[in-house]
């Protein structure tokens, strides 16, 4: 059981410090003008930060308790390469629908 | 602001949805489980609307790890999106002080994606165009966000858990991916992302992440820098 006051307690100061971490550069710089450096580095902001994040959950899905899943992993690929021949929504699609399938299959 | 502009973002951001949903569900029922009431689900996706961070702390409430480690887990779960925020300053850093504070609650990962991609493609967008596109991508997946939290919270056990919803998340990350691999240094950057997400899994949560994102910024320049020069010795 989380007790009420640690839960208010982080709900207000995680809101306010993601709130802060959103408005930081682009909050307090404004209509500044960035150097050149500063822009290249930014334009691999989502190439960076995006696959970082997918890694962990495609390898290591809390919901099989860390366990690496076949199913898994298939459906990922399913999902980039529909990414990148078809359209978002077909990733989606495929996504989620070759998870199921192989599921299904592996069972 | 420019209507056309608002509902173009609107569209483009309008297959998300399909993720956005199973995922803000996702996290309505595990928060019933964690114990949370209704008021306090909705409470804390509507002060913090970041899915990852929500999920990490309250994972860490639920272990009864201290509050302040819980925050600190959370907030460096969130870290990247002052990379985010750097990254719209060239395209949104004019609009007025207002409508950047309601552009940095907006700010999640689609958001981000879906709009920076739109404007590197279109430099000959107008400012006004790129702030009002914006907004059209937010005002689409906000409401999904909190109605179906909800959602989920008022369902809650009754979603079965073969049903994956998790998977969600990294399906919506890769579809947010795959098109920015516009080119070599694009695409270098990410298979670098990968590879020092796996080095640095064993980071405290959050801060592996910023460490493989700026590992794949500084190379993903290198090679830019890289194949500009060869171009040029070879014109």
């Amino acid at each position: 059981m989380i007790s009420d006051a640690a839960f208010w307690t982080l709900t207000a100061l995680l809101g306010i410090g993601t709130f802060l971490i959103r408005f930081s550069f682009l909050g307090f710089l404004g209509r500044r003008q960035l150097p050149d450096w500063v822009l290249l580095h930014l334009r691999y902001v989502g190439v960076g930060v995006l696959p970082a994040m997918v890694t962990p959950l495609v390898l290591w899905p809390a919901a099989t308790g860390g366990e690496t899943d076949p199913a898994r992993l298939v459906a990922a690929l399913a999902t980039f390469v529909a990414a990148l021949r078809v359209s978002v929504t077909m990733a989606l699609v495929a996504g989620m629908g070759t998870l199921y399938l192989m599921q299904f299959l592996l069972s | 602001m420019s209507r056309a502009a608002f509902w173009q973002g609107f569209r483009d951001c309008s297959p998300f949805i399909a993720v956005v949903v199973p995922f803000s569900m996702l996290f309505g029922v595990v928060a019933r489980d964690a114990g949370l009431d209704l008021l306090q689900v909705m409470a804390m996706s509507v002060l913090v609307i970041a899915g990852a961070s929500q999920f990490t702390a309250l994972a860490l409430l639920q272990e009864h790890a201290p509050v302040f480690v819980a925050l600190l887990a959370a907030l460096a779960v969130n870290l990247r999106m002052a990379l985010y925020s750097a990254a719209l300053v060239p395209h949104l850093g004019h609009a007025p002080l207002w409508q950047r504070a309601l552009m940095a609650y907006l700010m999640v990962d689609q958001a981000y994606a879906v709009a920076n991609k739109t404007f590197e493609e279109r430099p000959e967008m107008s400012r006004a165009d790129k702030v009002a596109y914006y907004f059209g991508v937010m005002v689409l997946i906000c409401p999904f966000w909190y109605g179906c939290t909800f959602l989920g919270a008022l369902i809650g056990t009754a979603i079965p858990p073969e049903l994956s919803l998790d998977f969600a998340a990294p399906v919506c990350f890769i579809a947010l991916t795959a098109p920015l691999l516009r080119s070599l240094a694009h695409v270098v950057a990410a298979g670098v992302s990968v590879i020092c997400a796996v080095l640095f899994a064993a980071f405290p949560a959050g801060l592996g992440l910023i460490a493989a994102a700026i590992v794949a910024m500084l190379v993903g320049a290198q090679v830019e820098l890289f194949l500009n020069r060869r171009r040029e010795r070879l014109a």
